[in-house]
């Protein structure tokens, strides 16, 4: 190339590797060149260590649980089973579900429009399907909202795992509210949510059942099997994209 | 009984020294902490930007000053470092975008109810329903790109409803430019909230100028782009307050006033300990600072600093919901519009409507971002389950 560093027109080129950098040459003599530049020594590696374990043993934890307030009837027998840690624990959990649970629909949101502008595949969802997934995610956060109401807990109230839920989202969330990421691109990002969704439905079913929650656990379970079928549902639209690229079958 | 500013002395500036990890310090809780607590770290690291925004320009301009101004910056800006590293990681910047125009709209309603002049108090009021406005696009675009509350963050202080519209704020630049006070016969606390008001606008201004393009929705990007307009007009607005006669002493002390003012008004209001004693050390810090440009200034300039500071620091800044006050100047006020330096019930001018025609031309997106919203608790979405 005459200009290695200027875009062929109409053809983009991925400039990040070192194979095909004009100057990789330079580049590689930079390992060898510690007799030139001073490189800090050796020890820094437990300094960093030692500094970050300072704050790790000094520092508070991210945030509290508000516990149950304002029960009434039949919760309140539930609620008598949830002594110690056992409300907390739960509130906070079945918060996180809510938080992922709306994202998640609004996930499906951005999918869809991705789709009505063309963006789809052969092998990959159809309007329906993304709509009835959506739909049923917005089903899930709604139950959530009323099973933490009859707790006597706030459902609007961000839990430390409600609010570690949407830091881990905002890389998704990234991904599907790019205009440049396709259905078919957004499918990784879809596979981590919903491999997380269903694992956590999963988790938040055995732990009511072994707090004797029955009606909850009847609840979540429904959600876990959803969730169970919405998996199955992305690996394989997963997969016929993957094979799509490859030119398989 | 409020600070008097020429008895205490402060801490003496070559006594204002860090370390890396005195910088670094455990973030607030964006959970538990008040938000209120939010609101001051947030204005306040503002308030340190303007500092050194300021003494930059200064050294430009003052060859002489050179040294005294880089002294005094390189305090603040570890000050401002110590500040607003107290944001915590798990606060996005969406997140903290909800607490940038939280801080707009309590502390310019706080500010509008306690300035003395109504024409500057016509001026914040003006500009808080703008900045009203833009807390309920971006409250939509949270909840409808991220299924998340934006009252998480308001802890209820602050309603989340439409101001005067972000797509009509567009205006020409001529009507943004305000009336002066007069330095000479304005009160000490016109001038003291004129650079609070300037400082929190121009930073809420280079945060969004600096976020917009880290996200990947286009709308979003377009929301960022056309909020940070309205916020470059608000710097203009704000900064067309201050007398353009002052002297750049004159400009420093007042700066350095105001900072102790603001760190004196954290501190009344703070209650989380820690987060106290950081305001409380930093008040010492800018009286020791406003005691070195009080010198300078006599030196300098031949004058005594009680021209130009009160003996007394006014009442705070009060941190707390002025909910009362905006909802009173949303039904007033909201048709309310600029010409010239004026504000009212009038006319635009020409170059006003056309300018904001062509921006608008291809559609709004803090139209689009909000179309039909209602804030509901826990989001829009769980709306119809009660």
């Amino acid at each position: 190339m005459d200009n290695p560093t200027k875009m062929t027109e109409g053809m983009r080129i991925n400039k990040t590797g070192m194979a095909t950098a004009a100057h990789a040459d330079a580049m590689r003599e930079v390992p060898g060149m510690t007799e030139r530049v001073k490189i800090p020594g050796a020890g820094l590696d437990r300094g960093v260590t030692d500094a970050r374990a300072a704050y790790l043993k000094e520092t508070h934890a991210l945030g509290t649980v508000p516990p149950p307030t304002s029960v009434k009837g039949a919760a309140k027998a539930a609620l008598e089973m949830l002594k110690g840690n056992k409300a907390i624990a739960l509130v906070d959990r079945m918060a996180e579900r809510l938080a992922f649970e709306r994202t998640g629909v609004r996930f499906y949101g951005a999918l869809l429009e991705k789709l009505d502008v063309g963006s789809g595949f052969d092998g990959g969802p159809s309007r329906d399907d993304l709509l009835e997934i959506r739909d049923e995610e917005l089903a899930h956060a709604k139950m959530l909202k009323e099973s933490l109401e009859q707790l006597g807990a706030d459902p609007t109230a961000v839990t430390p795992s409600a609010d570690l839920a949407g830091i881990e989202a905002q890389g998704l969330g990234s991904v599907f509210a790019d205009a440049r990421t396709t259905v078919g691109q957004c499918l990784h990002a879809l596979l981590v949510a919903e491999l997380a969704d269903h694992e956590n439905w999963t988790l938040l079913r055995k732990l009511a059942d072994e707090m004797g929650q029955e009606d909850l656990a009847a609840r979540f379970q429904k959600a876990e099997q959803e969730e169970q079928r919405h998996l199955e549902q992305v690996r394989a639209w997963a997969k016929a994209y993957a094979r799509a690229e490859a030119g398989l079958g | 009984m409020s600070l008097e500013l020429f008895k205490e002395k402060g801490v003496p500036l070559d006594q204002q020294r860090f370390t890396w990890r005195d910088l670094v310090r455990e973030p607030i809780s964006k959970l538990d902490n008040d938000a209120f607590s939010r609101v001051r770290i947030i204005l306040m690291n503002g308030i340190e930007a303007e500092s050194n925004r300021f003494l930059h320009a200064l050294a430009r301009m003052n060859g002489p000053l050179r040294t005294e101004a880089a002294r005094v910056r390189r305090v603040d800006q570890h000050q401002q470092t110590l500040v607003n590293w107290l944001n915590p990681p798990d606060q996005s910047p969406l997140e903290t975008t909800i607490g940038f125009e939280q801080v707009a709209i309590e502390v310019t309603a706080s500010i509008a109810q306690s300035e003395p002049d109504p024409y500057l108090a016509q001026v914040y009021r003006y500009g808080l329903l703008e900045d009203f406005d833009h807390m309920y696009r971006y409250a939509a675009l949270m909840d409808r790109m991220e299924g998340k509350d934006a009252n998480s963050l308001l802890q209820c202080y602050t309603d989340i409803l439409p101001g005067r519209p972000t797509s009509v704020e567009h205006r020409a630049p001529e009507d943004d430019l305000r009336r002066p006070y007069d330095r000479r016969s304005a009160d000490p606390l016109t001038k003291l909230n004129a650079l609070t008001i300037m400082a929190g606008e121009n930073q809420t201004h280079d945060f969004y100028m600096t976020i917009g393009p880290m996200y990947s929705d286009p709308i979003a990007r377009q929301l960022y782009a056309e909020i940070a307009s309205i916020e470059e007009q608000h710097v203009t607005q704000y900064e067309s307050l201050l007398d353009p006669e002052q002297t750049w002493l004159e400009n420093w002390l007042l700066h350095e006033a105001t900072e102790v003012y603001n760190y004196y008004s954290c501190a009344q209001f703070e209650d989380d300990k820690r987060i106290r004693s950081i305001w409380e050390r930093f008040c010492d810090y800018e009286l020791g600072q406003l005691h070195f440009v009080m010198d300078l200034f006599q030196r300098i300039e031949d004058r005594d600093p009680r021209e130009i500071l009160p003996e007394r620091l006014p009442e705070p800044i009060q941190y707390k919901s002025q909910r009362d006050f905006v909802r009173n100047v949303l039904e007033k006020e909201v048709g309310y519009r600029a010409k010239g330096t004026e504000i009212g019930d009038l006319d635009e001018s020409e170059a006003t409507r056309a300018y904001r025609e062509h921006m608008n031309s291809e559609g709004s997106p803090s139209e689009m971002v909000s179309d039909g919203y209602i804030w509901t608790p826990g989001t829009e979405l769980l709306r119809a389950a009660g």
